[in-house]
């Protein structure tokens, strides 16, 4: 191109702004604007016929788990013989390894409330929208915030003794204070460096959600106690 | 049948007054055409009729709510055909797996298909839901797409659950049982949602029949009004949202 045009169209990044965003700038001003230019491809055949290869990959991988695995089945129902341990199914049973350590209004009802909340605002919570990486702004007060809020957290859940949310949380408070100065590390540490907190508090959700599906699967036995993989009562 | 002869049979039938009438599109492979394929199909045209190149890289979307949508489509396929054989009544409905497990050809396979569809619909809807957050996809102008997606993730939760009681063996009886007594935890409206949910104070027949009408009729028609809200918007909000800019760049994401 011999003449550049006296202004280019691109699209703004700030996430609070409307969608239909447009944004004026003078390239000679702006030297570093991207060029926005993609290539478009046909919706048909593009998309359509990966769409259908995506749906014959899945049907073909169930197939063969229907074929190799059969779905349990145990004797009829029967209100009288309770099994030892009953439980849920195997996305429930972080909840009801929860159950263990809390009050059942606690485990049952507030928590899973709390969390179905809590995912429900993330769009509409500021601090989602605009977050850039956690030590990028005002490090020490950050500091000080976390730290607080860790002792708080690990104070609130060890007077439960509930040991599958105090070591996660330990470990991912670790990883917060690892990545402060993550900047001028190596690719990890840089990597870490640049997540924001609300990527750091999903994290922290799903190791403990992880840890604690995990541990009501595979290591619960009867009586609700710590047994190894082999003796618990593991069900599809 | 000869490719010679087949060829020249299925243009002539595709040229048809009839076949015309029922597909608009030419049969020619023109953009016109294609974009046409798209948007004069009332199924197809929850897409766009164009798309951009990279949101079709794996790395874009990882297929995840492609994964859960066919999960959702098998179970439909498998779950009807398996309510061809189910009663929902004690003590038939148990009567029901054996016979399909023994007696109905092919029962099993369909019985287990069924079962680890919903297992890897459940688990692919909850990465779908990381993913899009980690990608930081939820952003205007998709919040809404978000809460949908939610909304979505619970009726996939409650799909599954309401289908766990449906074998009516020992597994799905205290299953349902422990669930439903963490239900009833709730202040002030817990004992009553349990009763409506159960039809009664227990699991029960009653509960069984409730949870059959919720898992074949009830849950599906949500899943697919939300399901259709979700995907429309996708293509309403300019398609599908891979990882964010700041992040496929992180040095030259400040660039605005």
């Amino acid at each position: 191109m011999s003449t550049q045009p006296p202004i280019v169209l691109s699209e703004s990044s700030d996430p609070l702004a409307l969608p239909r965003r447009v944004a004026l700038v003078r390239p000679d001003l702006r030297p570093a604007v991207r060029q926005l230019e993609e290539r478009w491809l046909m919706t048909f055949p593009h998309l359509i016929v990966r769409e259908v290869i995506l749906f014959q990959i899945v049907l073909i991988a169930l197939g063969l788990a229907a074929i190799f695995f059969d779905a349990p089945l145990q004797g009829i129902a029967n209100p009288l013989e309770t099994p030892n341990p009953a439980k849920a199914p195997w996305y429930f049973l972080g909840l009801q390894e929860l159950l263990h350590y809390f009050p059942p209004v606690v485990a049952g009802v507030l928590m899973p409330a709390l969390v179905v909340i809590a995912l429900v605002v993330i769009p509409y919570a500021r601090v989602n929208l605009t977050a850039g990486p956690l030590w990028a702004s005002h490090p020490r007060r950050k500091a000080i915030g976390i730290g607080v809020v860790t002792v708080l957290l690990v104070a609130l859940f060890s007077a439960f003794a509930c040991w599958p949310i105090v070591v996660p949380t330990l470990f991912v408070a670790a990883a917060i204070f690892a990545a402060r100065k993550g900047a001028a590390g190596g690719r990890l540490r840089r990597r870490l460096a640049r997540v924001t907190l609300p990527e750091w508090i999903m994290t922290w959700f799903v190791v403990i959600a992880t840890i604690l599906t995990i541990i009501g699967t595979f290591f619960r036995g009867p009586g609700w106690s710590l047994v190894w993989p082999a003796d618990a009562a593991v069900f599809g | 049948m000869s490719d010679i002869s087949m060829k020249p049979l299925l243009l002539r039938l595709r040229d048809s007054a009839v076949y015309r009438s029922i597909v608009r599109h030419g049969v020619t492979d023109t953009n016109l055409n294609r974009s046409l394929i798209i948007f004069e199909n009332v199924f197809l045209h929850v897409h766009p009729v164009k798309v951009r190149e990279r949101t079709l890289r794996f790395t874009h979307t990882y297929w995840l709510g492609g994964i859960t949508t066919a999960c959702a489509l098998v179970l439909t396929m498998t779950g009807v055909l398996l309510m061809f054989y189910y009663h929902p009544s004690v003590p038939q409905a148990y009567k029901d797996m054996k016979e399909l497990n023994f007696v109905v050809e092919d029962g099993a396979f369909l019985r287990n298909l069924h079962r680890w569809a919903a297992q890897l619909m459940v688990f692919s809807a909850f990465l779908h839901m990381l993913r899009v957050f980690y990608h930081r996809a939820f952003r205007p102008p998709r919040q809404f797409n978000w809460v949908v997606g939610i909304v979505l993730l619970l009726v996939t939760l409650l799909l599954s659950y309401t289908g766990y009681l449906l074998p009516w063996d020992q597994l799905a009886f205290w299953g349902v049982s422990v669930g439903t007594n963490m239900a009833k935890e709730a202040p002030l409206v817990g004992e009553q949602v349990r009763f409506l949910l159960l039809g009664g104070h227990v699991v029960s027949e009653n509960a069984l029949l409730r949870f059959y009408v919720l898992h074949c009729v009830l849950l599906p028609v949500a899943l697919l009004i939300f399901l259709s809200v979700h995907i429309w918007r996708v293509r309403k909000d300019g398609g599908v949202q891979g990882p964010s800019e700041e992040l496929e760049s992180p040095e030259s994401g400040e660039v605005l």
